[in-house]
């Protein structure tokens, strides 16, 4: 392999007239992590309301909580993200898909909405299994002493359950920290759409790559590290 | 669960064996209970009228008809798969019927327009299995309902938790959480979390069976407590010496039916259908 090695390429001015190739690599990054953030608002809510439908003895949320969930998780985030952003705008009145596609920062909103809406379907699925764990007398006793169905959610089953599928919610976040790169096809200049175009630019393909995959690894140990202070802070005295 | 050795239990006075018998007081004497007055009078506290439960095409419940005066601790006994728990569930209606009513205290369960949480909340319920919340500490399983089903502030629950811990002898507890305690000392918990309500009634279901033997004594001394009170209790349960020691009436039940509806003496003495006498000499052998 004839390859011209050149670490020193993340110092150099990048094509854009502002900063280095390293700042341009940083800029990446805090879109990945803003779009990964906000896209988890959504996907922890939505997922927790949809994960929780799919446990009440209502048939028909049941039914609601399951559609949802087929079919959110059943499309590739890939072809959900060109549906969200190229045909969901034409398919609103004129006006207000025009007034979508000129938003400034158009695939950024489009991003976060697109992960959000994907990642609570499997959300959804880690709150259901987390309350299908709980013992059945668990929801009996919360009724039997006079509980309304909300509140035996809120007080009694949700803390349980979310201590629980805490783990598995933990890989779920990573997840969803990684699929944002899927949004560099809409345009949004993530850490993935950055590390691309200073290979393009410089002809630096390892330099960017690797720089990506650390940044990458870096941010996912820090959640992973977050994730088991948070796991140790609500453990329950008395259990395992 | 984990099981802490317990001090002898409280039918006699608490042992002194070092660090435990401070930590577990045993039962205190006073009351258990202060009934809220029932509002209704003259008719029986719990009416079952004729209830018939199907799980699909299964028959589970078959025309089951007693009643439960005020005051009155009424047992309810029979083989594994009987529908004895289906059948102490229907009361606070946990468990769906189809046919048939049940009046507690004057309100029917099965009515639509019945506030169901807040009939609950007046029935006290104790489970097989504890089920205590297991993130909540000891008084927190205490006061929760208090607090968000009636309305009682913090401190005035916390007050009447820590006043029924003490009880039932566990208040040096109230800050450790359920899976730090021993099985009879979570069943003693869940019996004042129930009590922490003011019931007019309490449903045991099977209180003692997923208890190590040694622990069956100290939940039954807070049940006989409980009954000399005056308590209005309906009782599911193998323990024959607790029928014989406080209940007023024997409910024998088979495959869904209700064979034999008795008082106390009458049961033991001579029960009247074979199934009964069968079941009896099954249960007394040992």
């Amino acid at each position: 392999m004839n390859y011209n090695w050149n670490w020193s390429i993340f110092f150099e001015p990048s094509p854009e007239g502002v900063g280095t190739y390293a700042d341009m690599l940083l800029s990446g990054l805090v879109w990945t992590i803003a779009t990964a953030l906000s896209s988890w608002v959504i996907a922890f809510c939505l997922g927790s309301v949809v994960g929780v439908m799919r446990t009440l003895p209502s048939k028909a949320a049941q039914a609601i909580g399951t559609a949802y969930v087929e079919l959110f998780r059943n499309i590739p985030l890939l072809v959900q993200m060109f549906l969200w952003y190229f045909v969901a705008p034409e398919l609103l009145p004129e006006k207000l898909g025009s007034a979508i596609k000129q938003l400034p920062n158009a695939p950024f909103y489009t991003a976060v909405v697109c992960l959000g809406l994907f990642t609570a379907a499997r959300v959804a699925e880690q709150v259901r299994a987390g309350i299908l764990a709980l013992p059945r007398g668990q929801r009996m006793a919360a009724t039997a002493l006079g509980l309304t169905v909300a509140q035996s959610y809120r007080y009694v089953l949700l803390p349980n359950a979310y201590r629980i599928i805490l783990p598995p919610l933990t890989s779920e976040f990573l997840n969803n920290l990684k699929n944002t790169s899927v949004a560099l096809t809409i345009g949004l200049l993530e850490l993935t759409a950055r590390a691309r175009a200073m290979q393009e630019f410089s002809f630096q393909v390892f330099e960017a790559f690797t720089a990506a995959t650390v940044l990458y690894i870096a941010i996912n140990l820090v959640v992973i590290v977050a994730a088991t202070l948070l796991e140790r802070a609500v453990a329950v005295p008395g259990t395992r | 669960m984990t099981s802490t050795p317990m001090p002898a239990p409280g039918s006699g006075a608490p042992v002194a064996t070092g660090s435990e018998a401070i930590e577990d007081q045993g039962l205190q004497k006073g009351p258990l209970v202060t009934p809220s007055p029932a509002t209704a009078t003259g008719v029986p506290m719990i009416a079952i009228d004729g209830i018939s439960k199907w799980y699909g095409s299964f028959q589970v419940l078959t025309n089951c008809t007693t009643q439960v005066a005020k005051g009155e601790v009424v047992v309810v006994c029979g083989p594994s798969g009987s529908g004895k728990s289906t059948l102490i569930k229907c009361v606070n209606a946990l468990e769906p019927f189809q046919e048939g009513q049940i009046t507690v205290d004057g309100t029917r369960v099965k009515d639509r327009a019945t506030n169901l949480p807040k009939l609950r909340s007046r029935v006290g319920m104790v489970f097989q299995h504890f089920e205590l919340f297991p993130h909540l500490s000891i008084i927190d399983n205490l006061s929760l309902a208090q607090r968000k089903v009636l309305g009682r502030s913090a401190e005035d629950a916390g007050k009447r938790g820590r006043d029924l811990l003490a009880r039932v002898g566990l208040s040096a507890h109230a800050d450790k959480y359920p899976g730090q305690l021993s099985g009879g000392q979570q069943q003693r918990v869940a019996i004042a979390r129930a009590l922490a309500m003011n019931p007019i009634v309490m449903l045991f279901d099977e209180p003692t069976s997923a208890l190590d033997p040694e622990m069956v004594g100290e939940v039954l001394d807070v049940m006989v407590e409980l009954a000399r009170d005056g308590m209005t209790m309906m009782v599911v349960t193998h323990e024959m010496g607790f029928a014989r020691k406080v209940a007023d009436r024997v409910i024998f039940m088979d495959k869904g039916e209700i064979v034999e509806d008795a008082r106390k003496d009458d049961f033991f003495g001579q029960p009247r259908s074979e199934r009964a006498q069968h079941f009896l000499s099954k249960i007394l052998q040992h």
